[in-house]
C-alpha cells in the first residue's frame, strides 16, 4: 500500500503530539498507510512514537536537529521536500495550523505539487472538502499536479486508533543556509491557563458584546469551565478590550469546530458565523429574539445571559 | 526603505459570496468587492516605517481591472504609486500560480520590505509569505503583530496560540500583519484627491515574462470539482427565559449527554 506521509505536530507543553496529528493519521488512512515525520530539535520523537502508532503511523521518520527548530518554517518543508522525493508518497497530510499551511505551501513548490488548506474530508480517490465563504458554501477539490498536500482543519475528523507497528526511521538533517534565514528568538507564552485549548476544545462557550465588559467575561468562563471547555469572543467583545484577541472567533480570528458551541450576548454577524458555523451544535443566549445568532442555533434561550448563565453553570455543577 | 505592499481585491465578507458556477470560481465580476480587510494593516504599517525612516511605498496588485478600487484606497491612505498586474490569463490561478505572478512583478521592483495581510478573506490560503520566500529566496517573517526595523534587521511578534514567537531576519523580508498590529488611517480628503494623481504601472503576463499558459485555471495546481450551499440547518429550538430558561437549557445538554 502506499505510503502517506503525516507530518506531527507537537505539543511541547503536554509533551506529546497535539490532537491535530492523530486527526491527520486518521484521515490518512483513506489515502494509504501512514506514515509519521516527527521534525523537532534532539529528543522530539522520544517518548511520542508509541502514540503515533497507536493511531496507525506503520512508520515513524525521525528529524531531529537544533536547526529545525531554531528557524521558521523553512526547515520542515526542506525536510519533508526531501522525505517526499525519497519515498514518494501517495500524498502528505499536515495539520492546518498557521505554521502547517506554510509549510504545506513551500512543499508544494519545492515538490511542483498542488495543495488545499483546511480540507475537512480526505476521500480515497484524493478529493478533499473545504468550506468557503464563513462555511456557507462547501467545496470539493482536488490536488491536480505533482504529490497531493493537504491541510487538514481541526475537530474535523475524529481520531481513530489503528495500531501499526511504528518502525522508527531515521532522517539526516542538513538544513540549507537559504532555510536559515529568519531566526526564531523566543517563544512566549502569555496566557496560561487550564482550559483546553480554543481549537482543540470539545466545547466552546464564547461571548460577545452582550457581555459588556471584562470583568463580566468570568461570567463566560465560568459556563466554559463547568463544561470543561473553552473560552473564545466575538470580534466586538475583543474589540472593546473586554477579551484577548487571541481567543476571537470568526473570520479575522480563530475557526472552531467543536461538538458543542455556546453563543453568550452574540449576535451572530456573519463576521463571527465564519468561525463557528461549523460546530456540530450550536446554543446561543441573547435577550434579542431577533438576533441571526438564533438562525443557526439548534437551541437558544431568549433572556437575559446575566441571568440564564450563572444560574446553568451552578446546575451544571451540581450534576456532577 | 523601499516597501511594497501586497493588496488583493475580494468580495466583501459582509456580503453574499458565490462561486461561478460556469467554471468553479470566485465571482468577482457580480461581487461587492472591497480591499482585502487584512491588507488595510499592511499598508498602515507601512506608511509607519516610511514615515520613521523615509522611503517610498508601492502598492502591488494582481487582479482583473477593476481591482483598481482597492488600489485606489490604498493610495487615499498614504502609498505613494501602485503597479497592477492584470491580465485576462491569470483568471482562476491556484495560490503556487499567483505567487509566480506576484514574484515576478516584485522582481521588477527595488524593495527593502514587502508587506502584506496575514490572510485573504476570500480564499483564505494565508500563505504567501511563505511562498514568496519560497520562491525570491529572501525570509519569511509571518503573522506579525508588531513590527521593529532595526538597520538591516526586521523582527516580529509572530502572534500564536496564548502568546508569540519573536522572530527576526534580515532585509530585504516579507513580513505579514494581523488586525492586531495597528489601527488603519481613514483616507483624509486631500489623500483622496491625491490618489487620483498617482502613477499606477499597469503590467501584462508579457511584461513580467511570464509564459501564459503556466497560469490560470487550465493548468492550476488544483481545482475545485463541484460545490454546494450548505445544507440548511433544521429548525432549532427557540425558548424565551420565564425564569426557567438556565433549566431548559441545562435539560436539553443533558438530552444531548453533553452533561
Amino acid at each position: 500500500m502506499a505510503e502517506v506521509l503525516v507530518l506531527a505536530e507537537l505539543n511541547p507543553a503536554a509533551g506529546g503530539p497535539r490532537k491535530s496529528t492523530l486527526e491527520a493519521l486518521t484521515a490518512a488512512r483513506a489515502l494509504g498507510e501512514p506514515a509519521a515525520v516527527v521534525i523537532g530539535a534532539p529528543g522530539t520523537a522520544a517518548g511520542i512514537k508509541d502514540v503515533l502508532a497507536e493511531y496507525g503511523a506503520a512508520k515513524v521518520y525521525v528529524a531531529e536537529s537544533d536547526d529545525v527548530d531554531a528557524y521558521l518554517v523553512a526547515p520542515k518543508a526542506e525536510v519533508l521536500a526531501q522525505l517526499v522525493a525519497e519515498k514518494s508518497p501517495a500524498a502528505v497530510v499536515i495539520p492546518s495550523s498557521p505554521e502547517g499551511k506554510e509549510i504545506a505551501g513551500r512543499l508544494a513548490i519545492k515538490t511542483g505539487s498542488g495543495f488545499l488548506t483546511d480540507v475537512t474530508e480526505i476521500a480515497a480517490d484524493g478529493t478533499a472538502t473545504q468550506v468557503a465563504f464563513a462555511g456557507a458554501t462547501i467545496v470539493h477539490s482536488q490536488v491536480t499536479v505533482g504529490t497531493p498536500i493537504y491541510t487538514l482543519r481541526g475537530n474535523s475528523v475524529t481520531p481513530e486508533p489503528a495500531p501499526a507497528a511504528g518502525t522508527e526511521e531515521t532522517v539526516q538533517v542538513a538544513v540549507s543556509e537559504a532555510a536559515k534565514q529568519t531566526r526564531v528568538l523566543d517563544r512566549v507564552v502569555e496566557q496560561k491557563s487550564n482550559r483546553p485549548e480554543l481549537t482543540e476544545a470539545a466545547i466552546v462557550v464564547s461571548g460577545g458584546r452582550g457581555v459588556a465588559s471584562a470583568e463580566n467575561f468570568s461570567v463566560i468562563e465560568g459556563l466554559a469551565d463547568s463544561l470543561g471547555g473553552a473560552v473564545g469572543a466575538s470580534r466586538a467583545a475583543v474589540d472593546s478590550g473586554f477579551y484577548p484577541h487571541s481567543f476571537q472567533v470568526g473570520q479575522t480570528g480563530k475557526t472552531v469546530s467543536p461538538q458543542l458551541y455556546i453563543a453568550v450576548g452574540i449576535s451572530g454577524a456573519i463576521q463571527h458565523r465564519a468561525g463557528m458555523q461549523t460546530s456540530k451544535t450550536i446554543v446561543a443566549v441573547n435577550k434579542d429574539p431577533e438576533a441571526p445568532i438564533f438562525e443557526l442555533a439548534d437551541f437558544g434561550v431568549v433572556g437575559d445571559l446575566f441571568t440564564v448563565v450563572p444560574a446553568a453553570t451552578e446546575q451544571i455543577s451540581a450534576r456532577k | 526603505m523601499n516597501i511594497v505592499v501586497l493588496v488583493k481585491q475580494v468580495p466583501d465578507s459582509g456580503s453574499e459570496r458565490k462561486l461561478d458556477p460556469s467554471d468553479n470560481t470566485v465571482a468577482r465580476a457580480t461581487a461587492d468587492n472591497v480591499i482585502n480587510e487584512m491588507d488595510e494593516y499592511a499598508i498602515e504599517e507601512a506608511l509607519t516605517v516610511k514615515e520613521a525612516q523615509g522611503g517610498e511605498v508601492t502598492v502591488l496588485t494582481v487582479g482583473p481591472d477593476t481591482a483598481t478600487d482597492a488600489i485606489r484606497k490604498a493610495l487615499s491612505m498614504g502609498a505613494d504609486k501602485a503597479v497592477h498586474v492584470s491580465d485576462p490569463a491569470i483568471h482562476g490561478s491556484c495560490a503556487v500560480q499567483t505567487s509566480a505572478v506576484i514574484a515576478a512583478a516584485l522582481s521588477q521592483l527595488e524593495y527593502d520590505l514587502v508587506l502584506c495581510g496575514a490572510e485573504s478573506t476570500d480564499g483564505q490560503v494565508s500563505v504567501m509569505p511563505a511562498l514568496l520566500s519560497e520562491r525570491l529566496g529572501i525570509p519569511q517573517l509571518s503573522g506579525a503583530r508588531k513590527l521593529t526595523i532595526e538597520g538591516s534587521m526586521a523582527k516580529i511578534e509572530r502572534q500564536t496560540d496564548g502568546g508569540y514567537w519573536e522572530v527576526e531576519a534580515p532585509l530585504p523580508a516579507i513580513v505579514s500583519t494581523w488586525d492586531t498590529i495597528n489601527e488603519p488611517r481613514y483616507p483624509s480628503f486631500k489623500g483622496i484627491m491625491a490618489a487620483k494623481k498617482k502613477p499606477v504601472e499597469t503590467k501584462t503576463l508579457a511584461d513580467l515574462g511570464i509564459d501564459a499558459s503556466t497560469v490560470g485555471l487550465a493548468t492550476a495546481t488544483s481545482k475545485v470539482v463541484d460545490f454546494a450551499g450548505r445544507p440548511p440547518k433544521g429548525e432549532g429550538v427557540k425558548v424565551a427565559d420565564e425564569g426557567d430558561g438556565a433549566e431548559k437549557l441545562v435539560g436539553y445538554l443533558a438530552a444531548q449527554k453533553i452533561v
